[in-house]
């Protein structure tokens, strides 16, 4: 393949700075003398608060409480949850105060010697139907109705799929600051500006009195999206009330057990067929559960309804969506966003349908791919170039599929080989009308004296690479030295607000604002003269706009795709599976940087593969079992096989040098390549993810 | 009073026999590139070399490394074999967040120190104490092959 120059890998801008070791996080400033915070959690799912008792506190020892914040509730979309519990708690771990103190260990002391008298409600703990519901979506297209009249034959399965942990290996953790009317906040976070908003509504303060800086950051993959706001204002109260400087960092255990993870999912796919074994129509079901507290769950949802047909063309679709509300921690934003959940469910019932009318689970699946002009789920239309069959034919070539899997089937040793196929897409950017209605993004790009060029944007670099593939853009549009352009970390007192780090859009969406930027910047350039630029977002052609009120239109402007195979192992006495290979391929437009774009899909397809296979967490009794590293199993070196990714390049006309989303993308296919691939192995149906080794116990 | 070498220096903790050793070295001694990911032992954001061994300082009492000589990556970032693995972490796209980095710098060292030229298996069981979850570590693996072939008799 051709590499342009934008593709062309280069040394990351934050390269040196990680590898030495010199990048401060949040935890590493050392600059003053901090008070720590410690929460106080609820122990039970549900109860009604009748007291609090405080022990003794020293000199220098504080305790925070909601009676410290002026309007207790934090925005994630809508103020719908308290900084500190109220009367009632709804999820055990929620925040009912802080205790802060000159060191943590006497904070954490102190916290655990809070006695707490809580009359215990009736929780609702269990995913069904029944449970009180925060939002609910439904979209048709096309005649479902009639579709099912005329079926010959109705076939219906349901998936479950479980928690996943996004298990940054930094955990959450803020400092703030409450000095001559300004809070500053710092920490681990993506999205300044959503840390901003809520700190303002609770402290009832505007944009000049609320200065987020966001430090290095340990990774993210979204939970770093929502959750900051909530310790943002929690750590905020505390030196609101106290004025001090307070720290509240995370360990891993508190981190597991009380911060947003990936909603567990329960879909029911119910599809109408013919008598030559074409689908008719697919009415699908999809619950998520929210936890306590809605939060982000309402657009999680949005995105895993619409890829409730992932990759195909559906000839009519009824979809209901809900999040249901329990007694459990609040789900929330993980990388894929939703998709995984359906795509999934999606990926594994069009195979099953293929096994269930007597077809190959390839040849079945592959009549429905959406093509270019093909209509979407909601309605809309996909209006920009699919190379889906370049890349299936790629990942078959290189991975020997067709012959493997024929290989594959009736075996019976010990030892039985799989190999799966799975497709996937992600729709790039905020889903509907967001990006036009909400964000509004603005961007700068600023021109020193001397020459050098900063990217001002409120997007963070959380490992993803944003800062490189940015300047990378700049400097190639200005034809300058990359070494003359810079992005600092984003600091709400100086950069302007171009929307979250989130929904594979920073580069996509960010990255052509700063590139409009650049190009005026070239046309005027001068050298030694100080000049900003500013620039707006403007809307790329849909063909059908989006109407969130029908749930109806494009969804997405465009849609990044990708292709799966993997071989695996699966041991019949001790059920444990091992990875051979996989093969894939990608559509992300054009790369913005290949190495960079490469390391996304090795590091979103490894937690795929460990979504769909061994990240297994469950509350008992509302409780987050698995609250640990040992408990709570994320890939090691040792786990992984060898890779063999490619791109096919497909530049995108509305992204900066052809870029479309790539972030997300590759998370979507790892667990359904994974499932298909045991199914093969074993001949048996996988229902539900993960996969674990009881599971596939179960299936022996 | 507790002494040991950190990076080459003679130091003394005033800190009890009892506390752990990744918070004298951030704390008392400011070298704040030993991380702490899970305080349990699991991840190896906290790896430092212990005479040489990779230990995760999460678990170490300092009590126990009297006269010890520690090695974190602030001293290990002044050596030739640092510089070696600079450029191949940098070329194989060996690092995204940089929480993980020290930690999995320091195993490297460890790992080609006892094996100057290991296979891509020895690779993956020799890192296997190391999480780090941006990478999905194969750009990690092939760092360390790459730095095993072009730091030849540096290890
Ligand atoms: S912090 Fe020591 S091993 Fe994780
Ligand atoms: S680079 Fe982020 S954990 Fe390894």
């Amino acid at each position: 393949m051709h590499i342009s120059r934008i593709q062309a890998p280069v040394k990351k801008k934050d390269h040196d700075e990680k590898f030495g070791a010199h990048a401060l996080f949040v935890d590493d400033l050392q600059d003053k003398v901090y008070l720590y915070a410690k929460a106080v959690r609820s122990p039970v799912p549900h109860g009604k608060i009748k007291s609090i008792e405080f022990p003794e506190l020293p000199e220098g020892c504080y305790k925070v409480t909601m009676d410290d914040v002026p309007q207790n509730g934090v925005v994630v979309i809508q103020a719908d949850q308290p900084v500190f519990a109220g009367d009632v708690v709804r999820y055990i771990g929620e925040c009912i105060c802080l205790i802060v103190a000159p060191t943590q260990r006497m904070a954490d002391e102190l916290a655990a010697e809070v006695k707490l008298d809580i009359e215990e409600l009736e929780p609702d703990l269990e995913l069904r139907k029944g449970n009180e519901i925060a939002h609910e979506y439904r979209y048709e297209t096309g005649d479902v109705e009639r579709a099912f009249a005329e079926a010959v034959d109705i076939f219906e399965e349901t998936f479950e799929t479980g928690y996943q942990e996004q298990a940054y290996i930094e955990p959450q953790g803020m400092i703030a600051e409450w000095e001559d009317g300004i809070m500053t906040v710092k920490g681990s976070l993506q999205c300044p500006y959503y840390v901003q908003t809520s700190i303002k509504h609770a402290f009832k303060l505007d944009d000049q009195h609320v200065r987020i800086i966001q430090m290095a950051t340990g990774g993210g993959f979204g939970g770093k999206e929502d959750y900051p706001s909530v310790i943002g204002c929690q750590v905020a109260a505390a030196a609101y009330a106290i004025g001090k400087p307070v720290k509240m960092i995370y360990r891993r255990q508190e981190d597991m057990e009380v911060t947003t993870k990936r909603h567990p999912s329960k879909s029911t796919y119910r599809t109408a067929l013919d008598k030559d074994g074409n689908i008719l129509a697919m009415d699908i079901d999809v619950m998520f559960n929210g936890g306590a507290y809605p939060g982000l769950s309402s657009v999680v949802l949005q995105r895993g309804l619409i890829c409730a047909t992932s990759v195909y063309t559906i000839p009519a679709v009824r979809a209901l969506g809900t999040i249901n509300l329990t007694n459990t921690v609040p789900n929330g934003a993980y990388r894929g966003f939703g998709a995984p959940q359906t795509t999934f469910a999606m990926e594994q019932h069009m195979a099953h349908l293929a096994k269930h009318v007597g077809q190959d689970v390839l040849d079945f699946r592959l009549k429905y791919v959406a093509k270019q002009g093909d209509h979407t789920s909601t309605g809309g239309k996909h209006s920009t170039k699919i190379v889906m069959p370049e890349l299936i034919d790629r990942v078959l070539k290189k991975s020997d599929y067709r012959n493997k899997v024929e290989q594959f089937k009736n075996q019976t040793g010990r030892y039985r080989r799989g190999i799966g196929f799975a497709m996937f897409s992600h729709g790039c950017g905020f889903t509907g009308s967001a990006e036009r209605d909400l964000l509004k993004s603005v961007a700068h790009l600023y021109k020193h004296a001397d020459n050098r060029v900063e990217v001002r944007v409120a997007n963070t670099d959380i490992g993803q690479g944003i800062k490189t593939t940015l300047c990378k853009i700049v400097a190639d549009t200005l034809d300058i030295p990359l070494e003359r352009v810079f992005c600092n970390n984003p600091d709400t007192f100086i950069v302007p607000d171009s929307g979250p780090t989130v929904a594979s859009r920073s580069l996509m969406i960010v990255g052509r604002l700063i590139q409009r930027a650049a190009i005026r910047m070239k046309e005027e350039w001068e050298d030694g003269v100080e000049k900003l630029y500013e620039e707006h977002f403007i809307e790329e052609p849909t063909t059908i706009a989006w109407d969130i009120t029908k749930f109806f239109g494009d969804a997405y402007p465009t849609y990044s795709w990708g292709v799966y195979a993997l071989e695996t192992i699966v041991d019949t006495v001790t059920a444990k599976t091992e990875l051979v290979k996989l093969w894939g391929a990608y559509d992300i437009g054009t790369p913005g940087d290949e190495t960079i774009a490469m390391g996304q899909m090795m590091g979103g397809l490894t937690q795929g593969l460990a979504y769909g296979s061994i990240e297994d967490m469950v509350a008992v009794d509302g409780k987050i079992k698995q609250n640990a590293f040992n408990s709570y199993n994320i890939p090691t070196s040792s786990d992984i096989c060898d890779f063999d990714l490619e791109f096919v390049n497909n530049p995108y006309e509305w992204g900066p040098y052809g870029a479309k989303g790539a972030g997300e993308l590759p998370l979507n296919g790892g667990a359904p390549v994974y499932t298909q691939s045991i199914e093969n192995a074993l001949g048996a149906d996988v229902m539900k993810i993960p996969c674990t080794v009881e599971e596939v116990m179960e299936l022996l | 009073m507790i002494r040991f070498k950190l990076n080459g220096k003679d130091v003394e903790s005033k800190m009890l026999p009892g506390a752990r050793l990744i918070d004298s070295i951030r704390e008392e001694f400011g070298q704040i590139g030993t991380k702490e990911g899970c305080s349990e032992g699991e991840c190896g954001a906290c790896a430092v070399l212990i005479d040489g061994e990779l230990v995760n300082s999460c678990l170490v009492a300092l009590g126990s490394i009297e006269g010890q000589e520690i090695v974190t990556i602030e001293g290990y970032r002044e050596t030739d074999r640092f510089k070696v693995l600079d450029k191949a972490y940098m070329k194989a796209g060996g690092v995204q967040c940089g929480i993980c980095t020290p930690g999995m710098i320091l195993a490297t060292e460890a790992l080609l120190a006892k094996n100057p030229h290991p296979s891509r298996e020895e690779v993956k069981v020799g890192l296997a104490g190391n999480l780090c979850r941006c990478t999905g570590y194969n750009m990690i693996v092939d760092a360390v092959l790459q730095a095993a072939e072009e730091g030849d008799g540096l290890w």
